[in-house]
């Protein structure tokens, strides 16, 4: 009888043997590293995070064309009719239109915190002693950066198209990191949606239903007191105009401390609340 | 068994996922320092006992200790001693087998050089180190295996959950991968390992839990098992096919037992009488045959296989 070899899969790049006494050494060493810290952890994750973005880089696309696409859209379709000029138009849009892609953005994480979860990684993650949060936390510092690179985007843009900010260079940072700080805590709305939720079209449809009515029932596109009189309290005091609000302020050089602080606080609520959500969520998978 | 021996020590596990009872019940102990076999079919609820021992799932009623400590009230000191390879691969897809393993090594408390060196060894052990660079969706399922295992001893934990590690792999993997839990045993982990495979588990397993729809319906070494269906028995293969009748009348006189033709036209099974030494019986049964002038191909005899003793175990619950 005659064996014939034939080349599968594994025998195409045929790893070496396994070295028997070298795994024992390894074994042998009983090292047992102390705990990660909170931040460690996190930090660790965030890393993961940017590893993902580096391996695939195709998911920066529509985070980065998206802003642009709003910009140019809104500014020269209704900056005319609006304002009755683009460029006047433009210097009221940029800073709400800023915080409505970037906010409208994380909705992402819901998606990815979906479709992460239920891969076998995280059974890995979730069998460490490491802080409970962390995967979660790394997530929204990754996501971090994708929000400083689209602002930084579309601030670049909007310069170009004729937007000068009077409030310099320290109030559209500070603008952004206000913008930032709101993201961080609102995206713990979507990392306990993303738990709880059986597919991420799920997640999709759901974050859509919200995000759209919250950020055109705002002060982004249009001054709220042009609405009818019924609607005019609950436009203002919505989380995403009042950071509009604050944004503006710090952009245009006349912060209102009120709607700063508000937003502060509505951020602080987002993550008690939903963090502690997440958290639960996370743990009774 | 003193409570100290015993790495897992389970008691009436349940969990239903809507009207599904996936785990109905399950008692388990699991003495330390030994491979524990949980052999069932597909959808027998292994995956899920695992799951909840490895704190990944809550039991809906039973309790359950790892190495002392309790599942639910001291769920962190379990994880601290517990390693998982889940049934698919849990690694992340995206990041290459050193990015994975610097990654895990980093959230085991090793600071970043530390965990790159501690990857790399692992890597070269397993020998993958030609596809440090490679990202592990590209790997072939023997090598994600060994990558999800060599992920999994990261720190060497006490208590290594295998879900179904050689599941589709091919023999070559599938024997590389029982020498890598054959040596990690040696070094004093106890491994809790799901199989499908009868044979898996009687190579590997000192003692196996046989489960089917949610419950224990044996537990055993693997000779205990085999030896609760009956005895063993003798399988002649006959050089002539003709001869067959020959040699069944021959064999049933011989050893005074039922003896039966096969699917295999040439071959002729009889089981073995359970008060006899199995030996003995043996060299009787060949005698007879030569003297008869059958002429006999080969010979084998033995306890009765794990797929017998399964069949048998899992037709008698249906019954």
């Amino acid at each position: 009888m005659t064996v014939t070899q034939t080349d599968t899969k594994s025998d195409a790049d045929a790893p070496a043997p396994v070295e028997k006494e070298h795994l024992k050494r390894l074994l042998a060493t009983g090292e047992r590293p102390p705990a990660p810290s909170a931040f460690t952890s996190a930090r660790v994750f965030a890393w993961r995070s940017m590893l993902k973005i580096k391996h695939v880089p195709e998911q920066l696309i529509d985070i980065l064309i998206f802003p642009i696409m709003m910009l140019l859209m809104f500014t020269y379709l209704f900056g005319g009719a609006i304002a009755g000029g683009t460029v006047d138009y433009l210097q009221f849009l940029l800073p709400g239109i800023m915080v409505m892609s970037i906010v409208m953005t994380t909705m992402y994480t819901g998606m990815s915190v979906n479709i992460d979860i239920n891969k076998g990684v995280s059974d890995r993650f979730r069998t460490l002693s490491i802080w409970r949060p962390a995967p979660m936390v790394g997530y929204l510092l990754a996501d971090l950066f994708r929000y400083a690179a689209a602002g930084a985007i579309m601030f670049g843009t909007g310069m170009v198209m004729g937007y000068r900010p009077d409030g310099g260079a320290a109030g559209v940072l500070l603008g952004v990191a206000l913008l930032l700080v709101f993201c961080f805590a609102f995206s713990w709305v979507w990392t306990w949606l993303g738990l709880i939720t059986r597919s991420e079209k799920t997640v999709m449809s759901i974050s859509m239903s919200i995000m759209f009515p919250l950020t055109f029932l705002s002060n982004i596109m249009v001054d709220p007191s042009t609405m009818p009189g019924w609607l005019q309290p609950v436009v203002k005091n919505t989380p995403i105009s009042q950071l509009v609000d604050g944004v503006r302020g710090l952009f245009d050089g006349n912060v209102d401390s009120g709607s700063v602080l508000t937003t502060l606080i509505w951020s602080g609520g987002f993550i008690a609340v939903f963090g502690f959500l997440t958290i639960r969520a996370y743990n009774r998978r | 068994m003193s409570q100290r021996d015993l790495a897992i020590r389970a008691e009436g596990l349940v969990k239903h996922f809507k009207d599904v009872k996936a785990v109905d019940g399950v008692d388990l102990e699991v003495p330390a320092g030994t491979v524990y076999g949980v052999l069932g079919p597909n959808g027998a609820g292994k995956t899920t006992t695992v799951r909840m021992l490895a704190t990944l799932l809550r039991p809906d009623a039973g309790n359950a200790t790892v190495f002392g400590r309790d599942l639910l009230a001291d769920a962190a000191a379990v994880r601290s001693q517990v390693s998982l390879t889940g049934q698919y691969a849990s690694l992340d897809e995206d990041l290459t087998g050193i990015e994975n393993l610097i990654l895990l090594s980093r959230l085991y408390g090793y600071a970043k050089p530390a965990a790159r060196e501690r990857g790399a060894e692992l890597l070269e052990a397993f020998g993958l180190s030609h596809a440090a660079g490679k990202q592990v969706k590209a790997f072939s399922g023997g090598m994600r295996r060994r990558l999800d295992i060599a992920a999994s001893i990261i720190v060497t934990p006490k208590l290594l959950f295998l879900d179904e590690p050689t599941t589709g792999l091919d023999p070559r993997s599938r024997n590389q991968v029982w020498d890598v839990v054959r040596t990690i045993v040696a070094e004093g982990t106890t491994v809790l390992l799901t199989t499908q495979y009868l044979e898996e588990a009687d190579q590997l397993a000192g003692r196996i839990a046989v489960i089917d729809t949610g419950r224990v319906i044996a537990e055993g070494t693997p000779g205990q098992l085999k030896s609760s269906v009956g005895a063993g028995s003798i399988r002649v293969r006959l050089h002539h096919a003709d001869q067959r009748v020959h040699a069944q009348k021959v064999l049933a006189e011989a050893l005074g037992a039922e003896v039966e033709l096969d699917d295999d036209p040439v071959s002729v099974t009889a089981r073995l009488s359970p008060g006899r030494d199995t030996a003995a019986q043996g060299a009787e049964a060949l005698g007879e045959l030569a003297r008869a002038g059958v002429l006999v191909d080969d010979f084998s005899l033995g306890q009765p296989s794990l797929d017998e003793v399964f069949l048998a175990l899992t037709n008698r619950v249906q019954a």
